[in-house]
C-alpha cells in the first residue's frame, strides 16, 4: 500500500539496444523500447521473429548479447551479465499456463507469497481469487479446470506478489479463436483494476489490439514500429508493418508533390508531407475501407475474388492495370465474381513508400 | 487443453521399457532439449564430471569383459572350441527359436483378443496376462519339475488311473531343451504382449476400417494390416524376451542344458579359468548386443509405423458362441500355466512345509534378502536422480553419452556382470595383499571380492537403468515452464528441486526403488557368484534346494519371490488401466 503512494519512476521497463544470439546466430537486433508504469505493452509478430526470445530475456531466461534491460531503473541484464530470474521481481504467465498438479488453486496462487504472514497471505490469495471470479474454486486441483479458468489462475499466481512487471508468454494461444478477443479484453480490465505493468507477446494482432496500449511488430529480430493500435494501422513505418497489420493493398504511385500522389484511382492529398522525393515511382498502402463502393462512379473495377464476412463483402478488385486493391462492401450489394462494379476512393490520408523497384523499371 | 508432454512415460509402451528388461535408454527428455541448460550451468560445475565418473565405474564390468577379446586365447578356450562351444552355441540358439515361436504366437495373440475383441474375461485378462512376469524363470521350472516328475501328482494321477506302472508309459521329459523353452516362453511372453498391446491400440481405427471397405474381413485385416503394422512392436518386445532367455542361468542349469550361462560357471568354477570365462562371456555379449541393435531398430521403425493419433474409441469385435470359449481358452492357457498352477504349487508346498522351514534360518535369509535389497535400491536412486538431473540440466554430449552408458547393464547377462565385477576386484585385492604384506608382512586377504561391495556393485551395474528409466521418464513429465515459473515466483534452482520437482516425482521415486527392490531379490546368477561366503539369500537357497531335489523344502523362498514379483506386476498394470481410460 506504501509503494502505492511513492510516485513511481514513469519508466518502469527500459531496453536499450538489445542483441541476442545463440552462437553464431542472433535471433534478437537491435531493440529498444521503454514501458511505462501502469501500461500494457505487446510484441506482435509471426513466429520465429524472436518475441518471445526477447520477452525470456527479460524474464531473465536468456542472457543478452548486446545493450541493457532496465526494470525500475535498475539494470538486470547486460552482456556477460544477468540477474537470475528469482531476483527480478517479475511475474510470468506461461503459454502451457505452468500450473503445479500438486496443488490446489488457492495454494498455486499463493505459492509466490513465502515472505507473507499467513493471515496476510490468506487474504491476498482470496482478493485474487475474486479478482479473477475464481473465488469457489479455491481448492479445485489444477486438472479439474477448463482451459480459462487455468490461464485464470496462472494470471492470478503471476500476479499475487505485485510484480514490477507482468510478462504473458501468447496466453492465449491455446484458446479457441472466437473466445481470445474477449479473453484478452478481460485480462486487460483485470490487469488495469490492479494497476499492473505488463508485456505480452503474441502473433494475434486482434488480440494485440485488444489488450495493449503500446504494441512493437517484430520482424526477424528486430522492431520495426512501437505505437498505438491506431497508429499502427493508420500510420505504418513501413512496408512489413502496412503488410502485417490490417489488410490492405499496395497500389503503385507517382509523387506529384510534398503532399500529393497520382495513382489509378485518382489523386491522395495529406496534410503532412509525405517526405518522398518529387516525381518518383511510389507505392500506396490502400486499406479495404479506403474503397468505397459506388455504382454512379465512371471508375470500374472487375471482381476477382469475393469473401462474405456476414455484414460486408470483402471484394478483391482487379483494376484496368491489372493492380489489386480490396473493398469492404455492405452485404446487400451482392455481386458475383467477374462482375465489373463502380467505385471510389475515400483516403483521408496518406500512407506512401518508396517503390523499391524504382530504378529498375 | 491438451498437456501432450503428461503422457511421455505413462504409455504400457514406455512403462514396459521403465520397468522391465529394456536395454534401450530412450531419450526421454528430448522433447525440450537444453531449455533449462544455461541459467544453472555455472552453479552445477561438479555435476558433469561425478556423471562422468559414475558411468565409467558402472561400464568397467563390461569393458573388462569385452577387453577379454583381445587377450591370446588360452589352452583352455582352444579345449572349449574343440568340445563344448558348438552345444553352447547351437543350445542357447535353439532355446531362442523356441522362445520367439512362444512368445510370439502367445503374446501376439493375446494382445490381438483383449485389444481388438470382446469376449468374457476380456477385461480381467487385460491385466491379468501380465502376471507371469511375477514367476523367475527358475522356480517355474522347478516347480513344473515337481509337478510333472515321475514322483509328482501329475504322473501319480496317470498311474492310478490306469494301474500302470514304471517304464509302462511315455512321458515328455520335462527337464530338457524343449522343456527349458516352454518354461521361458511361460513367464517372458508378457514382453511380447505388452508392445504389441500398445501397438494396436495405438493403430488408427481409420487404417483398419479402410481394410475393411476394401473387402477384407476381420481375420483378413488383422493379418495384412494389424500384424504388419505391429512388427516392429513386436520384435522390440521378443528381443527382450530373448535377451532374458541369454540371461537365464537358473532354469537352464537345473534342466541340465548347455548354454553360454552355463558354460561360464563351468570354465570359471570347474576349470578355473577366468580368462577364458571371460572370452566365452565376450561371446555372449555380442550375441546381447545384437538383440539391442534389432530392438533399437525396431523401436526406430514404429515412428515410421505410427499411423496418427488415435480419435475414436475402439469398437471392439464381439465373439460369441465358441469362438468366444476359444478366445478365453486361447488367454486362460498362459495365464494358469504361467502363473495360476505354478504358484497354486509353490502354495500348497509351502503350506506342507510351513512347521520346519519357517524358522529363524528362514528369518535370516528375507533379511539378507530385503537388506540387500533395499540397500541396491535405494543406491540406484540416488545414482539414478544423480544422472538424471545431470542430463535434464546440462544436456551436453558428454552427459548424455554418460549416461546412456550407465544404463547399459541391463541387457548384460548377471552371470556376465559377475565376471566382468570378478576379475578386477580380485586384482585390485590381489594387488593391495601382496603390497600390504611386502611392506608390512600382513595379509589383507580379500577386501573386495568377496564382500558385498562386490555384490551390490554387480546389482547396481546391472538395475541402474530401471531406476534411472523410471525417474527420466518422471522428470519429462515436468514441463520446463514448471521449473521457470518457480523462478519467476522467487524459487532458487535448489528450491525449484525442493518444493516443485520432488513433490511432483514422489510416484517415480517410489516405482524406481520398488522396481529395483524386487529385481535384485529375483536375481541368481550375480549372487551366486559374488555373495560372500556363507551369506545365503532367498533366492540362493531356493536355487540350493532344488538342486538338492528339496523342492517342496524350496517353496516357502520361492513363494516370497513371486510374492514380490507382484508389485511391479500390479504397478504395471495400473498403468495400463489408467492408460485405457485415455485411449
Amino acid at each position: 500500500m506504501t509503494e502505492r503512494m511513492q510516485p513511481s519512476p514513469p519508466v518502469r521497463l527500459a531496453v536499450r539496444e538489445v542483441d541476442i544470439a545463440y552462437g553464431e546466430t542472433t535471433v534478437v537486433r537491435n531493440v529498444s523500447f521503454v514501458l511505462e508504469t501502469g501500461t500494457i505493452g505487446c510484441l506482435l509478430g509471426p513466429s520465429g521473429c524472436g518475441k518471445t526470445t526477447l520477452l525470456r530475456a527479460i524474464a531473465g531466461f536468456e542472457p543478452i548479447t548486446q545493450g541493457e534491460i532496465l526494470i525500475r531503473g535498475q539494470r538486470v541484464a547486460q552482456p556477460g551479465w544477468m540477474l537470475p530470474p528469482e531476483r527480478r521481481h517479475i511475474g510470468m504467465v506461461f503459454q502451457d499456463f505452468a500450473l503445479f498438479p500438486h496443488l490446489s488453486v488457492a495454494r498455486n496462487i499463493g505459492f509466490g507469497l513465502r515472505s507473507m504472514s499467513s493471515p496476510q497471505r490468506r487474504e491476498r490469495v482470496s482478493e485474487l481469487l475474486e479478482l479473477v471470479g475464481l473465488s469457489q474454486a479455491a481448492d479445485l486441483f489444477p486438472h479439474e479446470l477448463s482451459g480459462g479458468m487455468q490461464q485464470r489462475v496462472a494470471l492470478a499466481r503471476a500476479m499475487a506478489p505485485r510484480p514490477d512487471i507482468l510478462l504473458l508468454d501468447e496466453p492465449f494461444s491455446s484458446m479457441d479463436a472466437e473466445l481470445r478477443e474477449q479473453l484478452a479484453r478481460e485480462v486487460r480490465a483485470m490487469l488495469k483494476r490492479e494497476g499492473v505493468t505488463a508485456i505480452l507477446v503474441t502473433h494475434d494482432q486482434l488480440e494485440a489490439f485488444a489488450m495493449a496500449d503500446m504494441i512493437g511488430v517484430l520482424n526477424a529480430g528486430t522492431v520495426h514500429q512501437w505505437g498505438t493500435g491506431f497508429g499502427l494501422y493508420h500510420e505504418p513505418a513501413d512496408r512489413f508493418v502496412a503488410d502485417f497489420i490490417g489488410q490492405g493493398a499496395l497500389l503503385p504511385a507517382r509523387v506529384l508533390d510534398a503532399h500529393q500522389v497520382r495513382t489509378e484511382l485518382g489523386r491522395i492529398s495529406s496534410a503532412q508531407p509525405h517526405g518522398l522525393d518529387t516525381d518518383i515511382a511510389a507505392e500506396v498502402l490502400i486499406r479495404p475501407d479506403d474503397v468505397l463502393y459506388d455504382e454512379s462512379s465512371p471508375r470500374r473495377a472487375t471482381i476477382v475474388e469475393r469473401a462474405f464476412r456476414g455484414a460486408e463483402f470483402l471484394y478483391t478488385l482487379q483494376l484496368d492495370s491489372g493492380s489489386e486493391v480490396l473493398c469492404l462492401v455492405p452485404s446487400h450489394h451482392r455481386h458475383a465474381v467477374g462482375e465489373r462494379i463502380g467505385i471510389r476512393l475515400e483516403a483521408d490520408h496518406l500512407v506512401v513508400f518508396a517503390c523499391p523497384c524504382a530504378g529498375s523499371q | 487443453m491438451e498437456h501432450p508432454p503428461d503422457r511421455v512415460g505413462n504409455s504400457p509402451f514406455a512403462l514396459a521399457s521403465a520397468c522391465f528388461r529394456s536395454a534401450s535408454m530412450t531419450a526421454s527428455l528430448s522433447a525440450h532439449p537444453g531449455r533449462l541448460a544455461f541459467m544453472t550451468r555455472a552453479r552445477l560445475r561438479p555435476w558433469p564430471g561425478l556423471v562422468v565418473l559414475v558411468a565409467m565405474l558402472l561400464a568397467l564390468p563390461i569393458l573388462v569383459v569385452v577387453g577379454f577379446v583381445f587377450v591370446p586365447a588360452g589352452e583352455v578356450w582352444r579345449h572349449l572350441v574343440d568340445t563344448v562351444l558348438v552345444d553352447y552355441v547351437s543350445n542357447s540358439l535353439l532355446l531362442m527359436l523356441g522362445v520367439s515361436v512362444g512368445t510370439v504366437i502367445g503374446g501376439v495373440g493375446t494382445a490381438w483378443l483383449t485389444s481388438m475383441c470382446r469376449f468374457p474375461g476380456r477385461g480381467l485378462f487385460e491385466w491379468a496376462l501380465l502376471l507371469p512376469m511375477a514367476m523367475p524363470a527358475y522356480i517355474i521350472a522347478y516347480t513344473y519339475t515337481g509337478m510333472l516328475d515321475f514322483a509328482g501328482p501329475v504322473q501319480t494321477l496317470i498311474r492310478d488311473l490306469t494301474g500302470w506302472g514304471w517304464g509302462d508309459y511315455w512321458f515328455p521329459q520335462i527337464r530338457s531343451l524343449p522343456g527349458a523353452a516352454v518354461m521361458l516362453s511361460l513367464v517372458l511372453y508378457p514382453y511380447v504382449y505388452l508392445l504389441s498391446r500398445a501397438a494396436f491400440l495405438s493403430q488408427s481405427l481409420c487404417v483398419l476400417d479402410v481394410s475393411r471397405t476394401l473387402g477384407n474381413g476381420p481375420w483378413r485385416t488383422f493379418f495384412t494390416v494389424a500384424l504388419p503394422l505391429a512388427r516392429p512392436a513386436i520384435v522390440a518386445g521378443l528381443s527382450l524376451a530373448l535377451m532374458e532367455t541369454l540371461a537365464d542361468y537358473g532354469t537352464v542349469e537345473y534342466f541340465g542344458v548347455s548354454t553360454f550361462t552355463t558354460g561360464i560357471f563351468r570354465t570359471w568354477f570347474g576349470l578355473g579359468n577366468p580368462a577364458a570365462a571371460a572370452q566365452l562371456s565376450a561371446l555372449l555379449l555380442g550375441f546381447v548386443f545384437a538383440l539391442i541393435l534389432l530392438e533399437q531398430t525396431s523401436r526406430g521403425q514404429a515412428r515410421y509405423h505410427d499411423t496418427g493419433q488415435r480419435r475414436q474409441s475402439i469398437r471392439r469385435l464381439e465373439l460369441t458362441g465358441w469362438r468366444a470359449l476359444a478366445a478365453f481358452g486361447f488367454c486362460m492357457a498362459p495365464l494358469s500355466l504361467g502363473f495360476l498352477l505354478p504358484a497354486g504349487q509353490l502354495t500348497v508346498w509351502s503350506i506342507t512345509v510351513v512347521d520346519q522351514r519357517l524358522d529363524a534360518e528362514f528369518a535370516r535369509l528375507a533379511l539378507n534378502s530385503l537388506g540387500l535389497a533395499a540397500g541396491a535400491a535405494l543406491l540406484a536412486l540416488a545414482l539414478a536422480l544423480l544422472l538424471g538431473y545431470g542430463r535434464r540440466l546440462l544436456p551436453t554430449r558428454l552427459v548424455r553419452a554418460a549416461v546412456r552408458t550407465a544404463g547399459m547393464g541391463y541387457a548384460v547377462p548377471g552371470t556376465v556382470i559377475a565376471v566382468g565385477v570378478m576379475i578386477p576386484f580380485a586384482w585390485v585385492d590381489n594387488s593391495v595383499d601382496s603390497w600390504m604384506r611386502a611392506t608390512f608382512g600382513v595379509s589383507t586377504g580379500l577386501l573386495l571380492s568377496g564382500s558385498l561391495v562386490a555384490l551390490i556393485f554387480a546389482y547396481l551395474v546391472r538395475f541402474l537403468a530401471v531406476s534411472l528409466q523410471t525417474v527420466e521418464s518422471g522428470l519429462a513429465k515436468i514441463r520446463p515452464s514448471m521449473d521457470e515459473a518457480g523462478r519467476s515466483m522467487g524459487l532458487r534452482p535448489a528450491q525449484v528441486l525442493r518444493h516443485i520437482h520432488m513433490p511432483m516425482l514422489q510416484g517415480s521415486l517410489l516405482t524406481a526403488l520398488l522396481l529395483v527392490f524386487v529385481d535384485v531379490l529375483k536375481e541368481l546368477p550375480a549372487t551366486l557368484i559374488l555373495r560372500p561366503f556363507n551369506f545365503n539369500t532367498l533366492a540362493v537357497r531356493a536355487y540350493e534346494l532344488a538342486s538338492d531335489e528339496r523342492l517342496a523344502d524350496s517353496g516357502p523362498a520361492a513363494l516370497t519371490i513371486v510374492v514380490a514379483g507382484l508389485i511391479p506386476v500390479i504397478i504395471l498394470s495400473r498403468s495400463i488401466t489408467r492408460s485405457r481410460a485415455s485411449v
